[in-house]
């Protein structure tokens, strides 16, 4: 496993007339980890159901390692090497811990126990293992969240996709989830871009950021960079502190 | 041995002896029962039979048909038809059959799925298109139109044209239950097995982790209604007689339902166990209603049943009934 290069090229996105994503353009490198952040509403699930194909941009296109993927079907995404977490968890409810898991190992294995023994093996890097015979549906907030980083990892992907994963975790929760991710990055050079409210987990772990506002990028730099920018102060002012 | 052992999987080694006991027993049963019992047992088969392959589709890929029927309907005509107008037999019938109601099955899960009628509008489509075969066939000179289709009763047995007793069917109905559970337990272990119990839970998800959700909807909808109308192809043969009002009838295909949804959707013992509850009390509710001599008496104690059952364990009969035996399975 290794990470692939994620470019987005002036990628648009309109429904019904509103513009939710405008002329949206950054890179994220083979490796690295970036951080996607603004306000609700400022159009950053919609960029990254654009990449993951739940629906195609009106305008510009997504590349993967050069390739376009905009366009394709989720499945044909999730083929090229991109896994991602919903903001609102899906797990399948009626099946086990592990049986969620082991769906996204079969992506990449043909055989029932290879996927198995995949998916309980993720499960103890993410400290679910214990809780792999329970139904999915009985699991706490913090463990669903875990559960779809599982069930993304599963696939193996080359760039996996966080939507807020970090929402309602408690402070030492988080640092365990960013150690977990930065781990994961250092050992597999798996890129990652994260959606993520909580700066703690931001400036831990993101190399670069990207700021949208309204559907259009209004700042890119490192944390450092960014939660000086006025610009970005300005959308955020009365909002949130950063 | 291997062969079952993997057949029963996680479940303990007694739940594989439990059902070869039970196959045995099934298969001398018809040496004891008298005709009465052997004609309830044939019931209790077949309804298990299509529960399976009905819940393919719903227990499994989570897509709700009310109108199995026509695949039945489709395969019972076909096969039927073969046979009485040119005196080909059921078993080269029968690929006829499968091939026929499997395109079916491809027609309303292509128009169902692509364009994504979900719950009830996909219930209603399937409703949709058994009426109106119904109709057609009420006109189909061919398929006897509205008079029906007679195949002629000849004495004695005649295996390679399904032509006989009771007994013959009995041993039919029960290799076509025993293979469904097999293929069932097997398509569960398998890769696409568990990608339609991902896409119940949550199409959106399964196809973000790489599941191609509208190639295998049309897998379970096609293997759904090819195993259906096997079911129609025996019932052809065994009533002799087929008519547009009945094979496509609406009951037919809630009548297919009940046994699943009964014993429990998404199990592999739920449509057996449904089975066995529901031709129980029917035959139970039958010797009421005789005693009681109100007409309709049965129907209302067997809808009252019903109604208890789904009150009361409304994830059906078996997942209760294994937790009370002490079988923990795990998979479902």
């Amino acid at each position: 496993m290794s990470g692939a290069r994620l470019q987005l090229e002036t990628i648009g996105k309109s429904f019904r007339g509103l513009r939710a994503v405008h002329d949206v353009s950054f890179a994220v490198p083979a490796g690295a980890i970036h951080a996607l952040i603004g306000p609700n509403g400022a159009g950053k699930t919609t960029i990254f159901n654009m990449i993951a194909g739940v629906f195609a941009p009106d305008a510009g296109c997504v590349r993967l390692d050069g390739a376009v993927i905009s366009g394709l079907r989720p499945d044909r995404i999730c083929d090229a090497g991109v896994g991602r977490t919903f903001q609102l968890v899906k797990p399948f409810k009626e099946l086990s811990v592990l049986e969620n898991v082991t769906v996204g190992a079969l992506h990449r294995r043909r055989h029932l126990p290879d996927a198995r023994d995949a998916a309980a093996a993720i499960l103890s890097q993410l400290g679910l293992y214990d809780r792999r015979h329970q139904l999915a549906q009985s699991l706490t907030l913090p463990d669903r969240k875990r559960l779809e980083v599982a069930r993304a990892l599963a696939t193996e992907p080359k760039l996996l996709l966080l939507d807020e994963v970090m929402a309602g975790l408690r402070p030492t929760e988080v640092d365990v989830m960013v150690g977990f991710l930065r781990e994961l990055n250092r050992r597999t050079g798996l890129t990652i871009l994260l959606i993520e409210h909580v700066m703690r987990a931001v400036m831990a772990l993101a190399a670069e950021v990207v700021v949208v506002s309204y559907g259009e990028k209004i700042a890119e730099g490192t944390p450092q960079e960014v939660t000086r920018n006025q610009a970005v102060l300005d959308v955020y002012l009365g909002q949130e502190e950063l | 041995m291997t062969f079952l052992r993997r057949l029963v999987g996680d479940a303990p080694p007694r739940v594989l002896w439990s059902l070869l006991v039970l196959l045995a027993l099934l298969l001398v049963a018809p040496a004891v029962l008298g005709k009465y019992w052997l004609s309830v047992l044939i019931l209790v088969l077949y309804f298990a039979y299509v529960g399976q392959a009905w819940n393919i589709l719903m227990g499994f890929a989570g897509q709700l048909s009310l109108g199995h029927a026509l695949y039945a309907g489709l395969g019972g005509y076909i096969a039927a038809g073969l046979y009485f107008h040119y005196g080909i037999g059921p078993w080269a019938g029968l690929f006829a059959a499968i091939a026929v109601a499997g395109v079916a099955g491809a027609i309303v899960g292509y128009l169902g799925f692509r364009f994504s009628l979900a719950g009830v509008y996909f219930a209603l489509l399937t409703i949709a298109f058994s009426e109106f075969t119904r109709v057609a066939f009420d006109h189909w000179a061919w398929a006897g139109g509205s008079a029906g289709l007679f195949l002629k009763v000849e004495p004695g047995t005649d295996l390679l044209n399904l032509r006989g007793g009771p007994l013959l069917f009995y041993y039919v109905i029960l290799a076509l239950a025993a293979g469904a559970f097999i293929l069932c337990r097997v398509l569960l272990q398998s890769r696409l097995g568990r990608y339609w119990l991902a896409i119940r839970e949550d199409a959106e998800a399964a196809q973000a982790v790489g599941v191609p959700v509208l190639r295998c909807k049309m897998m379970a909808i096609v293997i759904s209604a090819g195993l259906t109308a096997l079911a129609g192809v025996w019932n052809a043969f065994y009533y002799n007689n087929l008519f547009p009002e009945t094979a496509f009838a609406m009951g037919r295909s809630i009548e297919i339902t009940l046994a699943p949804i009964i014993g429990g959707l998404g199990t592999l013992f739920g449509p057996i166990v449904g089975a066995v509850v529901l031709t129980g009390l029917g035959e139970a509710f039958t010797d009421v209603g005789d005693m009681l001599r109100i007409p309709g008496s049965k129907q209302i104690f067997y809808g009252l049943a019903l109604l208890i059952i789904v009150m009361y364990r409304p994830a059906g009969v078996w997942p209760w009934l294994a937790d009370k035996l002490g079988l923990k399975d795990r998979q479902p």
